[in-house]
């Protein structure tokens, strides 16, 4: 989907600094087809700035190492090609903005890690047969296959105003998290609880379900619907609903046993 | 006198991906003190770029699968150079490591009775690789990740390590900086696990990133370890080719597995020209019978576009030579042609391989449900590595293990695809396990403060070199050496090799050691990738210098070495090993190691699988 013709040269506007302060600063380089964000910036640090700070990995969308936002908008570097980007105009390469900066495009991102932690690990029930292992069906997998394709690019916290504008990370785990719940949860095997933190620790309450995480996902994880939603609603059945929480009990004493 | 944290640990793991997190939490079970360093943030390691799966004769696809059939085509592939005793102990304790996944969460794609489900790939005899889609190394690192982090490991993230110190003979610890701040590290651990992986960027056209510098082979080869097998590098036969940008990104062989084939610009399937000899009685003579076979058939003989990579990444290259090639010098992989045998195959090709999918819409603009992919060979894999023992994957230096892709010996001359994850979990699970063991049994080490001193004046000078303040690196800048070296090991030393280039390319790699011992960077510590190259520099030109003096070494064609000048395979070389290590003057030395003859029952399993 070309919608722009491609000059030979295009300037970045690329933002350099530190925790303590920084600029925005103009390099321009050469250009070629299919080139992404991710050639130039590499580019630029080869010939301009060798110690132009970046994050990358795998340079195929995989790994969610080159999270920034370009233009404005949060994207993986390695897939946001320049045929789709105004190169008329400079394009503006900015670190992810819900993060305290380290150096240029790098940010800390070590809080995610924190918060992942304190998520209950998964916990499965007993092998269906005699030699360990379980069954599963296909049906139950993909459901749960969705949320494990996150790659952990974090786009989804960068974005979200909870984090973003409220700066509500001691109190709130964000969306990559409430998809990682989402996937120990609805995980066909796991016998753990975490509803009650979900609501007390984890913060579910603070999202109002705008979906901008979704529209950023990388991996066109339905976030907001497939995961947050079906979250609150356990929570809500577990909290506000006295009949179904005694149910629950009860099925899930059967599924343990 | 520049600054340094002390940092102690029982059991040291270098490395963060498959082996070195597996290693990790073996460790950690035996109840020792672990840290983990990762040259990336946790999670992002080159595991994750896996795509087929990871190869175990579960046998819940086809019964008839067993150790011995796996044993047997693990040795077929390597060419018979493998480390038998790791081959064997791969075959036979995969399943049990894949099983084991599934109780710490991850989820594989199933069967219809709700087992794991097993795919076909190259080389394998049934349908083998537990897989989920095409993104298994995601699943499995995810999987490791997330268990280990519940395991009291102590995580160093973006830390990179610069040398090993040792204590007498044995290893005590390592010097480490954290890329962040560019601050100092001395690990002192009573074992240390190397797990760090590759060496791609040793090449221009390369499948793997920026942390694939070879840094574990070198690390251990300086230390005084001995390197094995270097010749051996496998080029992937399925690398993208267009645009520019994307040169060398994977193409999983999963395409191939799900019944792609393999055109040239005439649109015939040249892999049926050339079927080598000891694979002509398992493959399939007819396009109908390879068909039958990715469609799970069990009467059928694989396709010859499942042969083992080598031999594909070779059959591509003499396509694109002799000007059948495809316009971007590659040839063509199609999927979309299984439209004509399947109903929705658009549908099946996006829930088989939704990665492949995505990657070429995203990427290149093509549909792959509509319209063939351009592919062509991308380095991907060394075979050769550190020289362990097979059952402790302790190295020649005591208490300096190593595991995964920077170990040498299963593999031999050639890797086949799915065994790499399976190897990363058996492996990793041994080496942390003895390392844990050699820690417990073993006293404390001290770590010399002197070399300690000297490892950080190493790490500062090319920031402290004339010029480094003010210049901008242009010219003999961190990156132009790299990508210099890369053209040469390229030319000189890849997919296609002569004696002559070899040795030009290997006089080049020398000089190109004293240019880099002169390379100066700017700016400062902090988060510096400039700096952070101009270090990763002595590790490629080592491994560089290891796989072309191994290669001139190797007489002969074997898997992944193929010799334009001795084009054929020569008994007498299947004999050895050929090794490296660092002499006393420092030079690197080389020696041809026999191979210890393989125990009776297994040779029996050989003779009955052939």
């Amino acid at each position: 989907m070309s919608t722009h013709t491609t000059p030979n040269t295009a300037t970045f506007r690329v933002w350099r600094g530190d925790d303590a302060s920084g600029q925005l600063v103009d390099y321009t380089t050469p250009v070629s087809e299919g080139m992404v964000v991710l050639d130039a910036i590499h580019q630029i640090q080869a010939d301009q700035a060798n110690d132009l700070a970046v994050r990358w990995n795998c340079k195929a969308g995989k790994c969610g190492s080159c999270s920034a936002e370009i233009n404005g908008k949060p994207k993986l570097m390695c897939m946001a090609r320049l045929s789709e980007l105004p190169l008329d105009k400079p394009v503006t390469v900015e670190p992810m903005r819900a993060f305290k900066p380290i150096r240029d495009l790098v940010t800390d991102v070590s809080w995610n890690f924190r918060v992942k932690q304190e998520i209950k690990p998964f916990k499965p029930r007993k092998p269906d047969a005699p030699d360990g292992t379980w069954r599963m069906d296909q049906t139950d997998v993909d459901r749960v296959q969705e949320f494990r394709k996150c790659i952990e690019c974090f786009l989804c916290q960068d974005v979200c105003h909870v984090l973003r504008d409220h700066r509500k990370h001691d109190e709130f785990i964000g969306p990559r998290f409430l998809v990682y719940a989402a996937a120990l949860e609805m995980h066909p095997l796991d016998v753990e609880d975490r509803v009650a933190d979900l609501k007390r620790e984890h913060g579910i309450g603070y999202c109002n379900i705008t979906k901008c995480c979704t529209k950023v996902c990388p991996e066109g994880i339905t976030i907001t619907d497939n995961a947050i939603i079906p979250l609150k609603e356990r929570v809500v059945d577990e909290f506000y609903d006295p009949l179904g929480r005694l149910v629950k009990i009860f099925s899930r004493r059967k599924k343990d046993a | 006198m520049p600054e340094f944290e002390t940092i102690d640990h029982d059991v040291l793991v270098i490395g963060a991906g498959g082996a070195g997190l597996r290693a990790a939490i073996a460790a950690a079970a035996e109840n020792v003190r672990v840290g983990l360093v990762c040259k990336s943030l946790l999670g992002k390691a080159h595991t994750v770029m896996a795509e087929g799966g990871m190869a175990a004769s579960l046998a819940n696809v086809d019964d008839r699968d067993h150790w011995r059939v796996h044993f047997a085509d693990t040795m077929r592939g390597g060419q018979y150079v493998n480390n038998w005793r790791m081959a064997e102990l791969h075959a036979k304790e995969a399943p049990d490591r894949v099983r084991e996944l599934e109780a710490w969460g991850a989820l594989f794609d199933r069967t219809p009775d709700g087992r794991i489900l097993q795919r076909n790939f190259g080389g394998h005899r049934y349908p083998r690789l537990a897989h989920v889609g095409d993104r298994t190394g995601l699943e499995m690192i995810r999987t490791l990740q997330d268990h280990a982090v519940h395991r009291g490991i102590d995580v160093h993230m973006e830390c990179t390590v610069v040398t090993l110190f040792k204590d007498g003979d044995r290893v005590s610890g390592a010097f480490a900086y954290d890329r962040e701040r560019g601050r100092f590290k001395v690990f002192r651990a009573k074992a240390i696990v190397l797990a760090t992986g590759g060496i791609g960027r040793a090449y221009s056209i390369t499948s793997n990133s920026w942390e694939y510098t070879g840094d574990g082979h070198s690390l251990a080869y300086h230390a005084g370890a001995v390197l094995q097998d270097m010749e051996f590098v496998q080029f992937h036969p399925t690398g993208m080719v267009w645009p520019p940008s994307v040169k060398g990104i994977l193409v999983t062989e999963g395409v191939r597995g799900e019944g792609g084939v393999l055109t040239n610009k005439n649109g015939r399937r040249f892999m049926f020209d050339d079927i080598p000899e000891n694979y002509r009685a398992q493959t399939a003579d007819n396009e109908e019978e390879g068909w039958r076979y990715t469609q799970g058939d069990k009467n059928a003989r694989r396709p010859p576009e499942l042969l083992t990579r080598d031999h594909v990444a070779r059959c591509i290259m003499r396509e694109v030579k002799e000007g059948r090639g495809s316009p971007h010098g590659g040839v063509f992989l199609d999927i979309s042609w299984i439209k004509s045998k399947l109903p929705n195959a658009a549908e099946h090709i996006k829930k088989k391989l939704p990665s492949m999918y995505h990657q070429f819409k995203q990427l290149a603009d093509i549909d792959i449900t509509t319209t063939p992919m351009e592919v062509g060979p991308t380095t991907h894999y060394v075979m050769g590595g550190i020289r362990v023992d097979g059952d402790s994957q302790m190295s020649t230096v005591p208490g300096l293990f190593a595991a995964g892709e920077c170990a040498a010996g299963l593999h031999g001359a050639n890797r086949l695809g799915g065994n790499s994850l399976s190897d990363l979990l058996v492996f990793g699970k041994r080496a942390g396990e003895y390392a844990a063991k050699f820690a417990t049994a073993r006293g404390t080490v001290a770590v010399d403060n002197g070399a300690a001193d000297d490892a950080a004046r190493f790490a500062l000078a090319p920031l402290e070199r004339a010029g480094s303040r003010n210049g901008n690196g242009i010219g003999d800048g961190p990156y132009q050496i790299q990508y210099r070296l890369q053209e040469i090991m390229q030319e000189g030393v890849g997919i296609v090799r002569r004696d002559a280039e070899m040795r030009h390319a290997l006089e080049t790699v020398l000089a190109m050691g004293r240019d880099a011992a002169h390379v100066s960077v700017p700016g400062n510590r902090e988060y510096n990738p400039g700096w952070h190259t101009a270090l990763d520099l002595r590790n490629l030109l080592t491994i560089s210098e290891a796989i072309a003096r191994a290669a001139i070494e190797r007489k002969e064609s074997r898997g992944g070495h193929f010799r334009d000048d001795y084009p054929d395979k020569d008994p007498t070389f299947a004999t050895f090993n050929i090794t490296l290590r660092k002499a006393a003057d420092g030079s690197m030395q080389l020696e041809r190691v026999p191979i210890p003859p393989m125990p009776a029952e297994l040779k029996a399993v050989i003779e009955e699988m052939k």
